[in-house]
């Protein structure tokens, strides 16, 4: 069943699509994109080191932007400069470290293009084992924290003050980040995760009223755009990853319509 | 002052300094099962940085703070809810503990705002979100309550429904309550002990104690004695012949 490329690489999207649906609404809801974005720069170092070493692209990449992650913590606490700066300034230099690493591997020939913008032909069965298990435990883990990430995202010191341990939550949450980003780099490349993590998210707050229906929303919109974005690759010849991205971006459109209906029965 | 196994919250000699310059010194207090002890002080006294102590929002701090409780219910003095955030009452009552449909309800009816359950927290009015934020500490049944200028923004009527209603829950719960206003006519009426913060504590004991305090009188001035002086509202409109409201310049 999995012979063909291209059923690998549906499988491979709706294990993506089932994760990012819930983080990426916690990615909006928390104001994370840019955070999000500097995570996945900073895996193009991550892949460079699994070739040099030649170590498990998926791991490798967790733990660089894993690493970054606490990094731009301990930035956060030691300097006086603004949150938005020392994300660029993370993300760019380690997009750029990681390209200049890529220029020194000459032996190895390079798909960047792939890496950036995801290539579906790049997928093997071993690929779609990381990416569904590897899931699998990011929303177990992802359900374990709800409660302290959700009541916290809301109003931090009231979780604080009943006892719930926000910081820990926020913590596990980072590591949950560049797990997402290390399993579907192959899939959606490093440019556009974040894109396929907000984008779905953002079309379904705008039909949906409770946290969990937005959640349903934002994973039923994230399979709806790796099928759509998957065909089109297949029938028109597209990179996937931004096929992918074009479908949701439709998809949060045709959302804007609704949002226009909403406002008017308020009014 | 009390007996050891009702006391919920001690600090001793508490307070915190950020950047050389002390928010609040110096507080010792305690709160114990079926008591309301109430902070009143002037804007920037430190009555919230005090509750925030005691609740263990803030880290690092001076002195000492015993906690002998894991049930608190807490109304901070501000929240908002971001419009990227959908989130009915009903999912607001649940956010820190998972509780039975019946108890979400009969804390909603408790505060008078049950027919709010299915409605979207950001359309809400600033008194209706007041009794909601109410109504979701007391759903947990909290042995000690931490509320944060609580009625903010209630209907005067409503406003006294409310603290006769934070009487009773902590006559009904036997929870200590931690109470935080600047309506010094309702906190004298209702309250065990009062605690006069400015920066550090002015003065404290039970609210006659206070009210005759010299330093009390010399913080609030003419408010002090105004206390027990019947309810006055400001007018900032007139009436004119026809019915119509003119806003006063």
């Amino acid at each position: 069943m999995f012979d063909d490329f291209f059923i690998r690489a549906l499988f491979a999207g709706i294990g993506v699509a089932f994760v990012t649906g819930p983080l990426g609404c916690f990615v909006v809801w928390r104001r994370l994109s840019y955070f999000g974005d500097t995570l996945a720069h900073s895996a193009l170092l991550g892949v460079t080191i699994a070739f040099s070493l030649e170590f498990s692209i998926a791991l490798s990449v967790f733990i660089t932007s894993s690493v970054v992650a606490l990094f731009l913590i301990q930035l956060q606490k030691k300097t006086n400069l603004p949150g938005d700066a020392l994300l660029g300034l993370l993300a760019h230099s380690s997009l750029g470290v990681g390209l200049v690493a890529i220029g020194f591997l000459s032996f190895i020939r390079f798909d960047v293009m792939g890496l950036l913008f995801g290539d579906i032909l790049a997928v093997n069965v071993n690929d779609l084992l990381v990416i569904w298990i590897g899931g699998a435990l990011i929303l177990i883990i992802l359900k374990l924290i709800w409660k302290p990430l959700f009541a916290s995202t809301v109003n931090y010191e009231l979780a604080e003050a009943e006892g719930l341990n926000p910081e820990r939550a926020k913590a596990i949450f980072t590591l949950l980040m560049a797990a997402i980003i290390a399993i579907s780099i192959k899939m959606i490349g490093l440019l556009l995760i974040t894109g396929m993590l907000i984008i779905p998210a953002a079309m379904a707050r705008n039909v949906s009223n409770s946290p969990k229906g937005m959640i349903v929303f934002s994973v039923i919109g994230g399979l709806l755009s790796v099928f759509l974005g998957l065909f089109s690759s297949l029938n028109f010849n597209t990179p996937s990853g931004p096929s992918i991205i074009v479908a949701a971006l439709m998809l949060f459109i045709i959302s804007l319509f609704r949002i226009k209906q909403t406002i008017k029965l308020k009014n | 002052m009390s007996d050891e196994n009702n006391i919920l919250v001690r600090l001793k000699d508490a307070g915190i300094r950020q950047n050389d310059k002390w928010l609040v010194k110096g507080v010792s207090l305690e709160v114990n099962k079926g008591k309301i002890v109430t902070l009143i002080g002037p804007n920037g006294s430190g009555k919230s940085t005090t509750a925030k102590i005691a609740l263990g929002i803030y880290k690092e701090y001076d002195g000492s703070v015993e906690k002998f409780t894991n049930k608190i219910g807490y109304v901070p003095q501000k929240i908002s809810i971001d419009w990227t955030l959908p989130l009915r009452v009903a999912d607001f009552m649940v956010l820190t503990d998972d509780l039975a449909r019946s108890d979400i309800n009969e804390a909603l009816k408790l505060t008078g705002v049950d027919h709010l359950i299915d409605k979207s927290l950001g359309n809400l009015s600033g008194g209706e979100f007041q009794r909601v934020l109410l109504a979701r500490a007391i759903s947990r049944k909290p042995e000690l309550l931490v509320l944060d200028e609580p009625v903010q923004g209630v209907d005067f009527s409503g406003e006294i429904a409310l603290y006769q209603l934070i009487k009773k829950i902590s006559e009904k719960l036997n929870c200590g309550i931690l109470l935080i206003s600047h309506d010094l006519h309702t906190v004298m009426s209702a309250t065990d002990h009062v605690v006069c913060l400015n920066g550090h504590v002015c003065c404290s004991g039970s609210p006659i104690d206070v009210a005759n305090d010299k330093e009390y009188k010399a913080l609030f001035g003419d408010l002090a004695s105004q206390t027990l002086s019947i309810y006055e509202h400001k007018h900032d409109h007139v009436h004119s012949n026809d019915g119509d409201l003119k806003q006063k310049n």
